[in-house]
């Protein structure tokens, strides 16, 4: 392992060489939006907001699963990663069934806040409409599909943090969806310890409390990187 | 036993070599056309590095598509620290229309197996694998016979040939899954779990099966490597052209009076693949276009019919060499609908895990739904440019990335056609339900 300096947005920073840019990144208070990384959790790469351009490289790189080097020279804004970075939450917002105004997670919604920030003021893509369902067998805890992003934040803390791995993607491409156990419904999973985990790390309302409102949801994903960083000592 | 056909011009056969000739369930026929004399001769007078070295004079280049050095792939997983390392044989052929790697699995499963057993050696591992589709069931029972032979004559096993050189195959099959494919997600088919896959770098040759070195090649690429230690490197790299070296199969199909395989030098060019090999469209049809490449291709006019096919031909004319699937297409296709086709292919496919495969091949298949119908604007054609031009910058895989080809190729070449539907509304091959509505209206 070594430390290298690189340039992120032309300012120097340093960093270890098994260090991703985004870390690097975020330490120097450079924000790049996310939604499936998640301090804590492997790495996925699948929501392709954080790509950033690389000088060198014609091709954009997700920042999450990019390892920094030496001499690396990083733009994370420019109109072109703009452009496509609302087309990608354009995308996301005419999968789903996004209603905001009914919405357990108004206002703090990951979804949302991206949208805001990156000034996407309208959808430019016709809205797919999908005929998705709600899963509210579970005592505790509820899933509205229509609200769902694939991020697969669920799936990751449940297999690798809590080691229940109740959670897995079913199906494929625009069909497919998180899945409790072999597809059955969540209040009869055998696996699940209903340890809430998987609500707290979702970005948006589609895993929730129940007996929450419009807007009362609010999630504490924190934990995880601590939980992550305090097992790591241990051993 | 198979008519032979007629041939215009000489085909050159590397991997397919005496064909009709051996019964490929018997090892005893495989030693008729000089069957495992390579890896005798690599294991008894070879270093590895020799082996790289005769590898990467030959010119090589991967012939599941995308065309990397062969040479450059086994050193890089040669040199990678970690043990054990993996050969894999990729055998998960799935583009629409291609038939090669099946053949070449039923017809020399021997051969496929030799060369594993020699990059094995090259690259030192002692477990290879090799997926196979499962809708290919003779391939898998020629290769798993194919396999116990080999261990029983110990061509493969421990001591290979008396040798202290060790070897395992072990067949795992796809469950039908296009995107397995793609090497990050067939490596974690093979590891057990849902074949999705992840970005890279980390390259399998550095970070592969269960986290080790793993080399993974195409099923035509490993049935080279045999005639090449046999021959020699200069021998194959006198085959071809300056940059793309030996031969190449391709499956012929569609409106074509030959369908079937073929074996070409590499630069050879389209027109003699398509009218002197295949004997040109039948009906008295005009040719129109060839699609190559699978759904990560495009299509080629009839201006480009003497253009030589090799690597860097194919991908300046907007397309992709691909594993070597080639569709001949008519007057009576209509290309709006060929790049439908693929689209569907492509968003039924997708495994789901990044946004833009996962929703913009939907929003563009339904965009090019809305063309064939005669329903789609102007605006509706700008919104899929923009969407192509996403989609392939900013997918995870090569399946995402490669979507787009065939409706940019489409465009590139055929966009009075586009046009027609949306403007005319009028489908100019006839193909389109557009069409039918313009004659209703006009009976009417």
């Amino acid at each position: 392992m070594s430390v290298v300096t690189l340039k992120i947005d032309d300012r120097d920073v340093s960093g270890r060489d098994d260090e991703t840019i985004l870390e690097i990144a975020r330490e120097n208070g450079i924000v790049i939006p996310t939604l499936c990384y998640l301090e804590g959790l492997s790495i996925a790469g699948a929501c392709r907001l954080c790509l950033v351009e690389v000088k060198g490289s014609s091709k954009l790189l997700p920042a999450c699963a990019t390892r920094v080097s030496e001499g690396m020279e990083v733009s994370t804004q420019s109109e072109r990663l703009t452009h496509y970075r609302r087309m990608i939450i354009e995308m996301l917002f005419a999968e789903g069934n996004h209603i905001c105004s009914v919405c357990v997670s108004n206002g703090h919604c990951q979804l949302q806040d991206a949208a805001v920030a990156l000034g996407v003021d309208h959808i430019g893509v016709p809205y797919l409409y999908p005929n998705r369902t709600v899963d509210a067998s579970h005592e505790l805890f509820g899933i509205d599909h229509n609200r769902c992003i694939l991020c697969a934040r669920c799936v990751r803390v449940c297999d690798e943090v809590e080691g229940a791995h109740t959670w897995d993607v079913g199906a494929r491409g625009i069909e497919a969806r998180v899945i409790t156990d072999f597809r059955t419904p969540w209040g009869d999973s055998d696996t699940c310890t209903s340890c809430g985990k998987c609500v707290q790390v979702c970005p948006t309302g589609a895993l929730f409390a129940k007996g929450k409102s419009a807007g009362e949801m609010m999630k504490q994903s924190e934990f995880v990187q601590y939980l992550v960083a305090m097992r790591g000592r241990q051993s | 036993m198979i008519e032979e056909r007629p041939l215009y011009i000489p085909e050159q056969n590397i991997v397919l070599e005496h064909n009709h000739e051996i019964d490929p369930e018997q090892l005893d026929d495989y030693f008729k056309i000089d069957g495992f004399a390579a890896l005798n001769h690599v294991l008894t007078e070879m270093t590895p590095p020799e082996v790289i070295d005769q590898l990467s004079r030959s010119g090589l280049r991967g012939r599941g598509g995308a065309g990397y050095p062969t040479g450059l792939k086994w050193q890089t997983v040669a040199k990678a620290q970690g043990s054990p390392k993996y050969v894999i044989c990729n055998g998960d052929e799935g583009d629409p229309g291609a038939f090669m790697d099946r053949n070449v699995m039923e017809a020399y499963p021997f051969k496929v197996l030799e060369g594993m057993t020699i990059a094995a050696y090259a690259i030192g591992a002692s477990q290879g694998f090799i997926y196979v589709r499962a809708e290919y069931p003779l391939a898998v029972q020629r290769l798993k016979n194919a396999i116990r032979q080999m261990e029983k004559h110990n061509y493969l096993g421990k001591n290979i040939a008396g040798t202290p050189f060790s070897f395992d195959i072990d067949v795992r099959l796809g469950a039908g899954a296009f995107v397995c494919g793609e090497e990050t997600a067939l490596i974690a088919s093979i590891e057990g779990r849902r074949g999705n896959p992840r970005p890279r770098p980390p390259y399998p040759a550095e970070h592969g099966l269960f986290g080790c070195p793993t080399l993974i090649n195409n099923v035509e690429t490993f049935a080279n490597v045999a005639p090449i230690l046999r021959n020699g490197a200069e021998w194959f790299a006198s085959i071809g052209t300056e940059k793309s070296k030996g031969t190449k199969v391709f499956a012929l199909s569609g409106r074509i009076a030959r369908a079937g395989l073929i074996e070409v030098p590499m630069g050879t060019t389209l027109r003699e693949i398509v009218f002197e090999i295949g004997g040109g469209i039948p009906d008295g049809k005009a040719y129109k276009a060839v699609q190559t490449g699978g759904p990560s291709g495009g299509c080629i006019p009839s201006d480009y019919l003497d253009v030589p096919v090799d690597y860097e031909s194919l991908l300046n004319l907007g397309s992709f060499m691909g594993s070597g699937g080639m569709i001949v297409m008519d007057e009576t296709s209509c290309m709006v609908d060929v790049a439908r086709y693929f689209m569907e292919f492509c968003m039924s496919e997708s495994c789901g895990k990044c946004v833009p495969c996962r929703v913009g091949t939907a929003q563009m298949y339904q965009l090019l739904t809305k063309i064939v119908h005669g329903d789609a604007t102007l605006n509706d054609l700008a919104l899929l440019e923009t969407l192509c031009d996403m989609v392939r910058t900013t997918s995870l895989c090569g399946l995402g990335q490669g979507a787009p080809n065939p409706v940019m190729s489409t465009l590139r070449y055929f966009r009075d056609e586009y046009i027609a539907h949306i403007v005319e509304k009028r489908c100019p091959a006839g193909v389109c339900p557009v069409h039918k509505h313009v004659q209703q209206e006009v009976s009417a």
